[in-house]
């Protein structure tokens, strides 16, 4: 099979490492010594091989990757002859490396860049290259809440194989997702939305409890956006949370949205029109300066879920904070998501945790959650 | 013969032979493609010049606006090419008659006599016109309203309908009765919301939005049961009515269906009944007694007509008394002599199909229940939930499946199971299982998109199998599953014996790719119709 392609390749030797010995991640080099000293082994090597074993070492098929641990040892023990860039210090790699490797990966123009790792270097693929270049995660991390990692090693093979010999050719937009671990260290789990990369789209692989965005899930998206604007009320304040999902709603109404920050807008209703006009009243917003704007206003917050966990408040959207809950009102909170979204939490109910009970409280309970244009989910909301 | 005689080239050492299949492959263009500008499959001769001369020009009269200004883009062909093309891609399929059907659940797959096809395709009834006087088809007519009382004693309901084309079309009929109800009492402004549960057919959500209410769909409760405290928080002054399969897609019976129904009633809703999941509870349960207003049967699932590609399917759509009146036209009327088609009925909601409806699915239901009986009907009942309580079982001792919600509980007459656990274990996906199921001559269905199970399949063996089918079918999918864990790139390559490959799946999730018609289609990649 005529191939010609490239393939970039990067594994994160110290991805992993915390989470057999329990320390909740690998970020920070204190947490690495002691993860080692703890007898921590590598796994993403063998993970990274797993998942190479899966594509057939063809001649047309090159294979681009940083020395040694970073992603040649699993080239070579897969057979493959890798073009070798960059240089690196063995046993002392750094999140920098997996930077400078993803900005020349996408200079040398790979096709698809295959990386293992968790989270942090989805992290840091995405703010090397953003939405330039087509990725694809081997889950190699003690944290893995990014959609942009295939579900294990041998479907990140098999997907990634089958992009390359043009057997699979959709593409999403996959959220990447990180917690903080210094909190997650201290019991919290504390997700935010840091961007997207661009994945492959195979629905038999991907199809699971971390529910990908599909094509059909855009669709989805357009028809949340398309519901939730055409009940706006007029000269209303909309605080819009992060995410793909409540992107949409902007993008309909024609307005840029901070991908992972809070932005306000107002609603204008056109003459004589059942359409809207939207403006931006603000965009990435404070707690103080949403409290600020709301005084007296008439307001509703937009917000969704974080995929495969639930939250829809306290978590990457602490400026909507309890004061700003409170002001507002649970009748006029809007959760929106896709069913696949909620299919992902499993059957668990959404989650809030504004630090406030009695605003958690306020919030607990059945909700409706807008799933469509005309569609809406009942489903129960709790709090810790 | 003994048992084991008979059984004897089906087992080997107690466990079910997998079958040695190949089907046919052939590299068939649609049959547009095949067209071949001029081929004729039947010249027809010109007409003798005396019959010219009496009947004149017999397009005179048509007017103008209704002539074609070009001939229409149907394929040219002959007739043997048309045989050999459509012969081709039977062999391409596994259709109902050639596998152990049981891997389509929800569908109800079972046996469909082939008697009833010879009965509905008898000139008594092929022959007939649907325009013919209504004293020439006493006996059809007679027919249509003896089905209509069994269906009748069956469900409790009041009055039935014969009109609707298949399952979704009976739905969207009683989701048009519900609003002239609530239009009937000055409510139908109000009341635009319509409540129903994720496991219930997905037909159910679509019609009501086609109609144009808000759909809110309830999720399973924490023993996996559709969640009372949901439905008590979804009610209200805008509910219209709660449209609801049971038992649901996963084969568990809500045991709380009269609270649901009363909670619906309470807030002024009405209750529809999605009762294309009747063959478990034929004989057993029924509509009227839980309490529901509506309710349909598809006659080509449980009673038995083929599906819609064995000839079309239809739709019964019962009620009470008090929406008799809403009931799509015509019904069939008696009065004690003669049978009629009553079309005078003010507040029906109106026609749905031309004439009679589909009429040879109902002769072949009203066969179908006649061969049976009252005893019989309940036994199809009885013997289809046990047939699948032994799948049940059978199924659950394979590692790496379940049978997620209502944990330990049996199943009506079907089950969604989750092969979650030996995905995550071997990487092997549910669909890929199914491609490689098809290596050995069964088909196999996961569920409706977006997958809530996951890595889902759904069975439902129905009364047609033997204890023998249903060893076979649970032996192909343990052989698989075993592959999957000591040979996965065989499963993952498959299908070896089959026609089609591996295609690429994501376009289907995509509504801007999807093309219903071949116009449509060359309209999507810019090719003007010929």
């Amino acid at each position: 099979m005529v191939m010609d392609k490239k393939l970039g390749l990067i594994v994160n030797p110290i991805a992993g490492i915390g989470g057999r010995v329990g320390l909740k991640g690998s970020d920070g080099a204190e947490v690495q010594r002691k993860a080692l000293k703890l007898g921590a082994v590598r796994q993403s090597l063998n993970r990274a091989i797993r998942a190479l074993e899966r594509i057939e070492p063809v001649d047309d098929l090159e294979i681009v990757t940083y020395p040694g641990e970073m992603g040649e040892d699993a080239a070579r023990a897969c057979g493959f002859a890798p073009t070798v860039i960059g240089s690196i210090i063995p046993g002392g790699t750094t999140r920098e490396d997996t930077i400078s490797a993803a900005r020349e990966m996408l200079e040398l123009g790979v096709d698809l860049l295959l990386f293992a790792g968790g989270d942090g270097t989805a992290r840091d693929i995405y703010n090397a290259t953003g939405e330039r270049m087509v990725v694809l995660g081997i889950p190699a991390g003690v944290k893995i809440h990014s959609a942009v990692h295939a579900i294990n090693p041998v479907s990140a093979g098999n997907l990634a194989g089958s992009y390359l010999q043009g057997r699979t050719s959709a593409l999403r937009e996959a959220e990447v997702m990180d917690v903080d671990e210094e909190a997650f260290r201290q019991g919290f789990v504390s997700a935010k939305l840091y961007g997207c990369l661009r994945v492959p789209f195979q629905r038999r692989w991907l199809q699971g409890r971390k529910a990908p965005s599909s094509p059909g899930e855009q669709a989805a998206m357009v028809a949340i956006a398309a519901d939730v604007v055409s009940r706006m009320a007029d000269d209303w304040l909309y605080v819009i949370g992060p995410g793909t999902t409540t992107r949409a709603i902007t993008a309909r109404l024609g307005l840029d949205k901070t991908l992972v920050g809070v932005d306000v807008i107002r609603a204008e209703r056109r003459e004589g029109k059942e359409a809207w006009l939207g403006e931006l009243a603000a965009a990435d917003v404070n707690e103080s300066q949403l409290l600020a704007l709301l005084g007296g206003r008439k307001a509703k917050i937009v917000v969704t879920p974080i995929g495969g966990q639930g939250y829809i408040f306290g978590r990457g959207n602490q400026q909507i904070s309890p004061d700003v809950l409170a002001t507002v009102g649970k009748d006029n909170v809007i959760v929106v998501s896709t069913s696949a979204k909620i299919h992902s939490l499993g059957g668990r109910p959404l989650l809030v945790d504004t630090g406030d009970r009695a605003v958690d409280s306020m919030l607990s309970g059945y909700t409706n959650v807008v799933s469509g244009y005309n569609e809406r989910i009942v489903y129960k909301v709790s709090y810790c | 013969m003994a048992q084991e005689d008979i059984t004897r080239h089906r087992y080997t050492n107690g466990k079910p032979n997998l079958r040695r299949f190949h089907q046919a492959k052939w590299d068939e263009p649609i049959i547009f493609e095949l067209s071949c500008e001029g081929q004729r499959g039947i010249l027809v001769p010109e007409i003798e010049e005396e019959v010219k001369e009496q009947v004149g020009d017999v397009l005179a009269d048509l007017p103008g606006y209704m002539r074609r200004k070009e001939p229409p883009g149907l394929p040219e062909l002959s007739q043997p090419q048309v045989l050999r093309h459509y012969v081709r891609l039977s062999q391409e399929n596994l259709g109902a008659d050639l596998n152990v059907e049981i891997g389509q659940g929800t569908c109800t797959m079972k046996y469909s006599p082939k008697v009833n096809d010879q009965l509905a395709g008898h000139p008594k009834l092929a022959d007939l016109h649907p325009l013919q006087d209504e004293e020439t088809v006493q006996g059809i007519l007679e027919i249509m309203f003896r089905f209509e009382q069994i269906l009748k004693e069956i469900s409790g309901m009041d009055r039935f309908s014969l009109q609707p084309a298949a399952g979704s079309a009976a739905i969207y009929a009683n989701v048009s009765m519900i609003r002239a109800y609530h239009e009937s009492r000055g409510e139908a402004g109000q009341r635009d919301e319509v409540i129903t549960t994720i496991f219930s057919h997905p037909s159910n959500a679509a019609c009501a939005q086609t109609a144009g209410y808000k759909v809110i769909t309830l999720y399973p409760d924490e023993d996996g049961y559709p969640d009372l405290d949901a439905l008590k928080a979804a009610v209200s002054e805008r509910t219209a009515a709660l449209m609801i399969t049971n038992p649901e897609d996963t084969g568990i019976f809500n045991p709380r269906i009269e609270e649901f129904v009363s909670v619906v009633h309470d807030a002024g809703g009405l209750c529809a009944y999605d009762q294309a999941n009747a063959n478990g509870i034929l004989g057993i349960t029924r509509a009227k007694d839980a309490g529901f207003d509506l309710c349909h049967f598809n006659l080509h699932k449980t009673f038995s007509s083929p599906h819609g590609c064995g000839g079309p399917g239809a739709g019964a759509g019962g009620v009470t008394k008090e929406l008799e009146r809403f009931l799509p036209v015509p019904v069939i009327a008696f009065d004690g002599e003669r049978y009629s088609l009553d079309y005078e009925r003010p507040d029906s909601v109106g026609k749905l199909r031309p004439f009679y409806g589909y009429v040879p699915v109902v002769l072949r239901a009203y066969a179908w229940v006649m061969s049976l009986g009252a005893e019989g009907l309940r036994e199809v009942a009885e013997i289809a939930v046990l047939n699948n309580n032994y799948l049940l079982k059978k199924m659950l001792e394979i590692p790496g499946v379940s049978a997620p919600y209502a944990k330990g509980k049996r199943r009506i007459e079907q089950a969604r199971y989750s092969w979650e656990e030996l995905a995550q274990e071997t990487g092997i996906h549910s669909e890929e299982l199914g491609v490689r199921a098809a290596d050995f001559g069964v088909h196999y269905w996961t569920s409706h998109h977006p997958f809530v199970v996951p890595e889902p399949c759904t069975l439902e063996p129905t009364e047609s199998c033997s204890k023998d089918d249903l060893d076979e079918y649970v032996g192909v999918l343990a052989h698989v599953a075993e592959e999957a864990r000591t040979d996965p790139e065989l499963v993952r390559t498959a299908p070896h014996n089959s026609t089609v490959h591996t295609i690429d799946h994501s376009p289907l999730d995509d509504p801007s790719q999807g093309a219903m018609t071949w116009r449509a289609y060359l309209k999507k990649i810019g090719r003007k119709t010929e």
